[in-house]
């Protein structure tokens, strides 16, 4: 009984949250000026301006224009772009694999080592190891990921001439844009697996577990493990889709043809349209997932399960 | 609390220590700044630092594509970014803080039109949204700081709304309340100063992200307008050169951006558990 309740909380602040993100989109794109005039350039004649305006639906009251935009939005229509003169949707969709792709490997690898040298440097007492990976926690997320981009693209590229420097392709075209991509988030994957590890460590079922005389790898990996992975699988979820969407300055620095590059040719084109579909329906995956995210720890967590 | 000096102080010391320097610098940047950051010497093109074969001691971090002294520009940066990143936290902090304050104090309706604005903006990925209001506002250093306020006061309004909730079951405000206080006074006598901390550790830590942000979006075109010497901007404009080897244009707005990130977020960790008495160490 509870679970349906719950689920239909959930699903009406997901909507509600989706209609404030259009209606912001919708109303911050008005500030910019005129679609109409930006639509048929600054020499158009009144006539056609009118023309094009009730075409936009942009001489109805503001009310109807935006239950216009929300019920093509929810139809898959996010507008034309203006300089492609193709549907946004099918432009952001053309684009996906790509980023998914980049943003697939630069999560892969920024788990194995952020969650792997969380858990040995809560566990260990080597200093020399906790040392090093403090100092990767802190400078890691201190730099912009572009900027380690700049710096493989110098020693990779122009120095050792490894690897190219941009374009897509080939596996060598993907190692510079995933390493720098994956930076940041290994460090956070890093410093919230060595909290959250050593936060589980300290706490009673843990020493309890010690107590009955468990053999400490079988402590780790089997008792405090679980317990600490809730933390880093919120974090990494939504790290997915951020990734995929804040790769922006990375696929431009790399020449990488997906959704971030899409939104700076939006950016250099001053393609309106574009912009806002980018910015709209990456929003709208962040509250999907965080929405799928919240069900499935209803599913696992059973300290959700009972509390209710 | 802050009696009490230990050696695990010290590298927030000397992050203190690091950022009052940078302030110091962009503030006197006129002063100290060997050469006008935006001004050209067609004839001393991409020259290297000082100590490299090629290089001339009047331009000892070399120079750019148009003859400008990396030095100065990068001196000139630091106020950019720090004015930029310390406007935009202000603005951020108080923004965040006040509807936080009225959310967490109203409760009931007003809370939870709030708190759906709230969840929905953060739900936008903050360098898309960042980009998204810059192209709709066009490039310019102030409409950076608003863009970055609008961004990021999110975090700071669900923070405070929280801290606000358990303070009103506190018995100091509920006193405060039957001894019929007006909910202006309530806030800003009882509920601001409780929550200062939390925002100024908050604060402390988002500095850092807010020059990140504004560098990305200066890399991209759409925050610190050409010719101004933002460290982003000398970033996107050093990259052509890099491809041929000008490594100086590309290593030395990068290492001012990590240095000065770094020194706000050891700053910002350590405030965090100077500051909170619950506060764990992570």
């Amino acid at each position: 009984m509870w679970v349906a309740r719950l689920v239909t909380k959930r699903l009406f602040y997901a909507a509600i949250s989706l209609a404030i993100l259009a209606l912001t989109v919708m109303i911050f794109s008005r500030i910019s000026g005129d679609p109409a005039m930006m639509l048929l350039g600054p020499d158009a004649s009144p006539e056609d301006l009118t023309a094009m305006r009730s075409k936009l639906g942009l001489d109805q009251p503001f009310v109807m224009q935006y239950l216009y935009y929300i019920g093509n939005a929810v139809r898959g229509d996010f507008g034309q772009s203006i300089y492609y003169n193709e549907s946004t949707l099918s432009l952001y969709l053309q684009r996906l694999p790509a980023s998914l792709l980049l943003a697939s490997v630069a999560f892969a690898w920024s788990v194995a080592l952020g969650v792997g040298a969380g858990i040995l440097s809560a566990v260990s007492r080597n200093r020399m190891l906790n040392g090093t990976v403090s100092l990767f926690a802190l400078t890691g997320m201190a730099v912009p990921p572009f900027w380690v981009g700049l710096v493989l693209i110098m020693y990779l590229s122009v120095d050792k001439q490894w690897l190219p420097s941009s374009g897509s392709g080939t596996w060598q075209h993907l190692v510079m844009p995933a390493l720098s991509l994956g930076w940041y988030f290994a460090a956070s994957n890093m410093r919230l697996t060595r909290s959250a590890m050593l936060e589980v460590m300290d706490s009673d079922f843990v020493r309890l577990a010690r107590l009955k005389g468990i053999p400490e790898w079988r402590v780790v990996l089997r008792h405090a493990l679980p317990g600490a992975l809730i933390p880093v699988i919120t974090l990494s979820a939504i790290n997915l889709v951020l990734m995929i969407n804040a790769a922006v300055v990375i696929e431009t620095v790399f020449a990488w043809p997906g959704v971030g590059r899409l939104l700076y040719d939006g950016i250099s084109y001053r393609d309106m349209p574009l912009i806002q579909a980018v910015v709209l329906i990456s929003g709208a995956m962040v509250v999907v997932v965080s929405l799928l995210l919240d069900f499935l720890y209803v599913l696992i967590d059973p300290r959700i399960r009972h509390a209710e | 609390m802050l009696n009490k000096w230990r050696a695990s102080d010290i590298p927030a010391l000397l992050a203190a220590a690091f950022l009052v320097i940078i302030i110091l610098v962009a503030l006197c940047a006129p002063l100290l700044a060997p050469y006008d950051p935006t001004f050209g010497n067609l004839t001393a093109r991409l020259l290297p630092p000082a100590w490299m074969e090629g290089g001339r001691p009047d331009y000892l971090l070399g120079t750019d594509h148009l003859g400008r002294d990396e030095l100065s520009r990068i001196m000139y940066g630091a106020r950019i970014s720090l004015a930029v990143g310390i406007g935009a936290v202000l603005f951020a902090g108080t923004l965040g803080t006040a509807v936080g304050i009225i959310a967490g104090y109203s409760r009931g309706l007003a809370d939870q039109i709030i708190m759906r604005v709230v969840d929905a903006w953060m739900a936008m990925p903050s360098l898309i949204f960042a980009i998204f209001l810059a192209a709709m506002v066009g490039p310019s250093a102030g409409n950076v700081i608003l863009i970055l306020g609008l961004v990021y006061w999110t975090r700071f309004a669900r923070l405070v709304r929280g801290e606000v909730l358990s303070l009103r079951e506190r018995d100091f405000v509920k006193l405060a309340i039957v001894s019929g206080a007006s909910s202006w006074r309530i806030m800003l006598r009882h509920m601001l100063p409780n929550v200062v901390n939390t925002v100024l550790v908050l604060g402390t830590l988002t500095l850092g992200v807010m020059i990140v942000t504004e560098a990305s979006l200066s890399f991209l075109g759409v925050g610190v307008p050409s010719p101004e010497a933002a460290w982003g901007l000398m970033l996107a404009e050093g990259k052509a050169p890099m491809m041929g080897g000008k490594w100086w244009l590309t290593v030395f707005p990068g290492l001012g951006i990590m240095l000065t990130v770094l020194a706000a977020s050891v700053l910002g960790d350590w405030l965090r558990v100077k500051l909170d008495p619950k506060g764990k160490r992570r």
